[in-house]
């Protein structure tokens, strides 16, 4: 195995995590509200789609970003709509804003199908991009980097700052939270509509950087492997993005494993991210110190103040 | 002045009816929103005789009259179509009255898509290996072991919750990619028919193997389980201690921990009850419609169930309802590419927004809407810290 | 009571606008897809074919098609309401729809149906199919022409007799220039999952091999291909405005001609079942442009396929030996087509294992 390999390999590997990593973001925040939106598949299948529309349209990549963005939020606003003002069952509604975020995708995206896209060219940081081994870091589209930016920034809102303390206590106890004088809805909201911000991100990622086009259901799952990463990262930023790292590592590697011929059935091999996201989120859970501390208590439940 | 969500003193009965038609109005007029929004979009005004933006949106409206027909009323014209129905909205159902158990103790199982894989494996079995066997003996064994094929896999979600506190709906979730993988390895693989020129598809079944039909219709008796499921779910749920316990452990946890039930007990409980019908529903799917094993058994009837579940409000007789007007939504898709052209994502968009209608309607039966004048929550003074 | 739901059905029927009165003297032709109309790939190659009869044969004819239909129970019940719709010709376009088609033909022995690539016929039901194995040998050469490393990769689907049959093809097409051509095949069990493919392409890449080629629907293969300054083939489509630096050629499926021909035969009357399995000859299929190419493959190329249009090359050929080194077809003879229908087996020089 040379250098050049090795690298091409970690290159594909980040390439794969990075739509990951923006969806469990996006949801982590959203989890540590205290609300579990389970529909990141429909939202990040509108921002592929409306991403790749608007980048179409308009010529510019960056329009077709912020439209992935919107989309998202869009979405999400609807979900919080429904779960945080009429008090609807999170899980149910979020498998329904799956649904309708997959349908109505497809329908938008009717007149997209067969189009080439443009794509984003990689970015090569000076100086820092030379350097043997970790240069590759400094070769990547600016999403991946902004991936990364919003991890690190996520993870400093959440255990630095005076928002994300009242974000963690509206997320695991909204009664007292509220007692304190909180606006629990509004905290919850603003956290729904980022996790559909990110959901958005991580469906343009895909449309517009990963394969540049669109095709119905190009989600292909990716929303359910990133709500497991939230709970394999046990709501914590940098598991998270490690979490994202090892899947995208493991559905890369079965595939070389293939070309290699090792005589698996590639069923199997193809099985191989699922059963180690079940294994892993056992390990996890295994550690009940671990999980607790991190876990927001009123995660799921619906919050209507008594007055 | 804002509205807001007050909670009623009781639960309002009427509400309890109305509010899966005031969803299904709800989302008739949100399709309408979109079809007619479509019309303007598209509408082409350049051409002379578009008619403007009042003839787009006159044509949505033709459009969406024509639609709702084909979609709502054809399909129940003709017997032919009531049969396809009845085939379509069996393990639906079946489906649905057992994750009905599930979503009411507040145990997620969203992995029933992969149950049902596992069922028509398991179910597949003895025809498989024992081709000659006919009798009466082989269909009931068949659907037996299709049933323990889906509580042993349902288990497995359910065992990992109660021993190591693992989340139930990432596993479950998980877990129906696994199974769905393994199906296609076995169809494809070892128990691919041997006189079938390398297809990827079992021996076709034959004879006592298949479900019989009813009074020489294509209606198959597996009709019958899901009348006799959604009756024992029915007493289960509204005569029984455990019943009693399932509803009291979903509602209220602690309560029901103060009471002495066992919540762990319950989660088991209410995978395998959910899990044996989705393992039924698999094997009765290659003992009738498919009548042997292939690569996919289920075109998801393992996620519209549980769409079904929750429009049937969790009750096993609101599920019978709930399902045949799912089947309904997607024999009219059907009808409506082939009458009017239009794409089979229209499907999955109604049901999405019936499912979201009804999620929100359902707060009134417990809430009310109240107008309020002045902002009741109180300006924040204290600081955490 | 029946009486009154048929009237009330009348009346609503009338009021808005829907009747068959129109299409009484048009032939109603109906397609069925297992994937959506637009997938860029095998349904959307069908639908181009529907589009072309609509064109060709104007007021003559009405079309319609259901998409998306799941092989199993769903695809019989579409195609009865087809058939109940008043289609008289209706395509099921999916390897899949075989059994359902030949159930439902019994019950509508009216109406004609044709069945793409299966091999179950009824004197209602006619099967067609096309040759790709002919545009993938020349693949095959082109491959071998054009790579440094002497290494392919192959994405493929599912291990069925069609890919199968393939992947033979292109290989012997390769050894015909290169005895020692290898290829790296990764299976991504999906016809159509972009990001997947893109991976697998990548994955290829990396281990070596510079020529992509693939039995799988989307570009986002030649797309990596391009990014990588590398080339590869595209598949069911032109894809050359998505890598217009990387596709040699591509195998283009072009049903259009063929489902002309058939439903003028139902027009006319003439139609009747026929197992039909054609080939670049007739034009059910074609290769996009030689791109990318110096001059001299670009004329080998060709040679090839002129070859294999007049009958005087055919890429199975004997003698063709097993991966096991056994003999499959001796010297001067020719695999017969049920033999390349079921084939289940790996020639010679593939190290890949054929899941079983």
């Amino acid at each position: 195995m040379t250098a050049l390999m090795l690298e091409g390999i970690l290159l594909t590997i980040i390439t794969a995590a990075t739509p990951l990593l923006f969806a469990s973001i996006g949801e982590l925040v959203t989890e540590r509200s205290g609300v579990l939106n389970l529909g990141v598949e429909g939202m990040m299948a509108m921002g592929a789609v409306i991403g790749f529309a608007v980048a179409h349209t308009t010529g510019n990549v960056a329009l077709g970003v912020v439209g992935a963005i919107l989309a998202g939020m869009a979405m999400a606003a609807l979900f919080g709509v429904v779960t945080l003002i009429f008090v609807a069952n999170q899980v149910a509604s979020g498998l329904a804003l799956t649904l309708f975020g997959l349908g109505l995708s497809g329908l938008i995206g009717d007149a997209f199908v067969g189009v080439p896209g443009a794509g984003l060219a990689r970015v090569s940081i000076p100086v820092l991009s030379d350097l043997p081994v970790i240069g590759l870091l400094f070769r990547l589209d600016p999403l991946t980097y902004l991936a990364i930016a919003i991890t690190i920034g996520v993870s400093w809102f959440l255990f630095r700052m005076r928002g994300g303390l009242i974000l963690r206590a509206v997320g695991d106890s909204h009664t007292s939270a509220h007692a304190l004088g909180y606006s629990v809805i509004r905290v919850r909201f603003m956290a729904v509509l980022f996790g559909g911000a990110c959901s958005g991100l991580a469906g343009a990622y895909l449309s517009l950087v990963y394969t540049p086009q669109w095709t119905q259901a190009m989600t292909a799952g990716r929303g359910w492997i990133a709500l497991a990463l939230v709970v394999f990262g046990t709501w914590l930023p940098r598991r998270v993005l490690v979490g994202a790292l090892l899947f995208g590592g493991v559905s890369i590697l079965q595939l070389h494993a293939q070309a290699l011929g090792v005589g698996v059935p590639s069923q199997f091999l193809s099985a191989l991210p699922y059963l180690t996201t079940i294994v892993v989120l056992v390990i996890i859970s295994r550690n009940r110190a671990l999980v607790r501390a991190n876990t927001p208590a009123a995660l799921g439940q619906s919050f209507v103040p008594d007055r | 002045m804002r509205v807001e969500l007050v909670r009623r003193g009781e639960r309002s009965a009427a509400m309890a009816y109305l509010s899966p038609l005031l969803a299904l109005l709800l989302t008739l007029i949100g399709g309408a929103l979109i079809v007619i929004v479509w019309r303007v979009v598209a509408m082409d005004t350049s051409a002379p005789d578009s008619g403007g933006l009042f003839g787009a949106i006159q044509q949505g409206f033709a459009d969406y009259g024509r639609f709702l027909y084909v979609f709502f009323i054809e399909p129940l014209t003709a017997m032919w179509s009531i049969e396809d129905l009845i085939a379509k909205a069996t393990p639906i159902i079946l489906v649905a009255i057992g994750l009905s158990f599930c979503f009411l103790s507040n145990t997620w199982n969203i992995g029933a898509e992969g149950q049902i894989a596992v069922g028509a494996i398991t179910g597949s079995f003895l025809p498989i290996f024992f081709p000659e066997w006919q009798g009466p003996f082989i269909l009931p064994a068949m659907l037996i072991l299709g049933m323990l094929g889906g509580m042993a896999y349902a288990s497995i979600p359910a065992l990992l919750k109660i021993r190591f506190g693992t989340n139930e709906i990432l596993t479950s979730l998980m877990l129906v990619y696994v199974a769905q993988l393994f199906l296609d390895w076995l169809a494809r693989g070892p128990w691919r028919n041997p006189e079938g020129h390398n297809f990827p598809d079992s021996r076709p079944f034959d004879g006592d193997q298949l479900l019989p039909t009813l009074f020489g219709t294509n209606i198959r008796i597996s009709v019958l389980f899901v009348f006799v499921a959604a009756f024992a779910a029915w007493f289960l749920m509204r005569w029984t201690k455990t019943g009693f316990q399932i509803r009291v452990l979903g509602q209220a946890p602690r309560a029901g921990a103060f009471a002495g039930f066992s919540q762990k007990r319950m989660v088991l409980l209410t995978f395998l009850i959910s899990g044996a019908l989705a393992g039924l529903a698999g094997a009765s799917e290659i003992a009738g419609p498919v009548g042997q094993l292939r690569t996919t058994v289920s075109p998801g009837y393992g996620f519209t169930a549980i769409i079904v579940a929750f429009l049937g409000r969790l009750n096993p007789i609101g599920a019978i309802f709930a399902g045949f007007l799912l089947a309904l939504s997607y024999l009219g898709g059907e009808g409506a590419q082939i009458a009017l052209g239009m794409s089979d994502q229209t499907t999955r968009v109604f049901q999405g927004m019936l499912l979201f209608f009804v999620l929100a309607c359902d707060s009134f039966i417990f809430y009310r809407l109240q107008i309020v004048r002045r902002p009741v929550v109180p300006q924040t003074q204290a600081v955490a810290s | 009571m029946k009486h009154i739901l048929t009237a009330a059905t009348a009346v609503i029927a009338l009021t808005i606008g829907i009747g068959s009165a129109n299409a009484a003297d048009k032939l109603k032709a109906c397609w069925m897809y297992v994937g959506p109309h637009n997938d860029g790939g095998y349904s959307e190659g069908h639908n181009t074919g529907r589009l072309m009869v609509e064109k060709e044969l104007g007021d003559k004819v009405e079309t319609s098609y259901v998409e998306s239909i799941a092989e199993g129970p769903d695809a019989e019940r579409a195609l009865e309401r087809l058939a109940r719709s008043g289609c008289q010709i209706i395509f099921s376009t999916s390897f899949g729809f075989m059994d359902p088609t030949i159930k439902v033909a019994a019950k509508f022995p009216d109406v004609k149906f044709e069945h793409a690539t299966g091999f179950k016929s009824a004197p209602n039901v006619g099967t067609y199919n096309a040759r790709f194995y002919e545009g993938r040998y020349i693949a095959g050469q082109i491959a071998a022409k054009q790579s440094k490393s002497g290494v392919a990769g192959y994405i493929v689907s599912f291990p069925i007799p069609e890919v199968v049959m393939g992947i033979n093809s292109f290989m012997l097409g390769a050894q015909s220039i290169n005895p020692d051509f290898k290829i790296k095949v990764v299976w991504v069990n999906s016809w159509f999952d972009p990001a997947k493919e893109a991976d697998a392409a990548k994955a290829l890449f990396d281990q070596g091999a510079d020529i992509i080629t693939q039995h799988t629907d989307s570009p986002a293969p030649l797309q990596i291909a391009q990014e990588r300054g590398l080339h590869g083939f595209g598949q069911a489509h032109d894809m050359y405005k998505f890598a217009p630096k990387a596709q040699y050629t591509a195998i283009v499926d072009t049903w259009g001609p063929y489902y002309v021909k058939r439903v003028n035969a139902v027009l006319d009357g003439t139609w009747k079942a026929e197992q039909i399995w054609d080939g670049l000859k007739d034009g059910i299929m074609e290769m996009a442009d030689y791109t990318n190419l110096p001059d001299d493959v670009v004329a080998s190329a060709k040679k090839t396929q002129a070859e294999i249009e007049a009958g005087t090359l055919h890429p199975f050929k004997g003698p063709i030996f097993k991966q096991d080194g056994t003999e499959a077809i001796g010297e001067g003879k020719v695999l017969d087509d049920g033999t390349l229908l079921s084939m289940n087996w790996y020639v010679k020089g593939i190290d890949d294992q054929l899941p079983k």
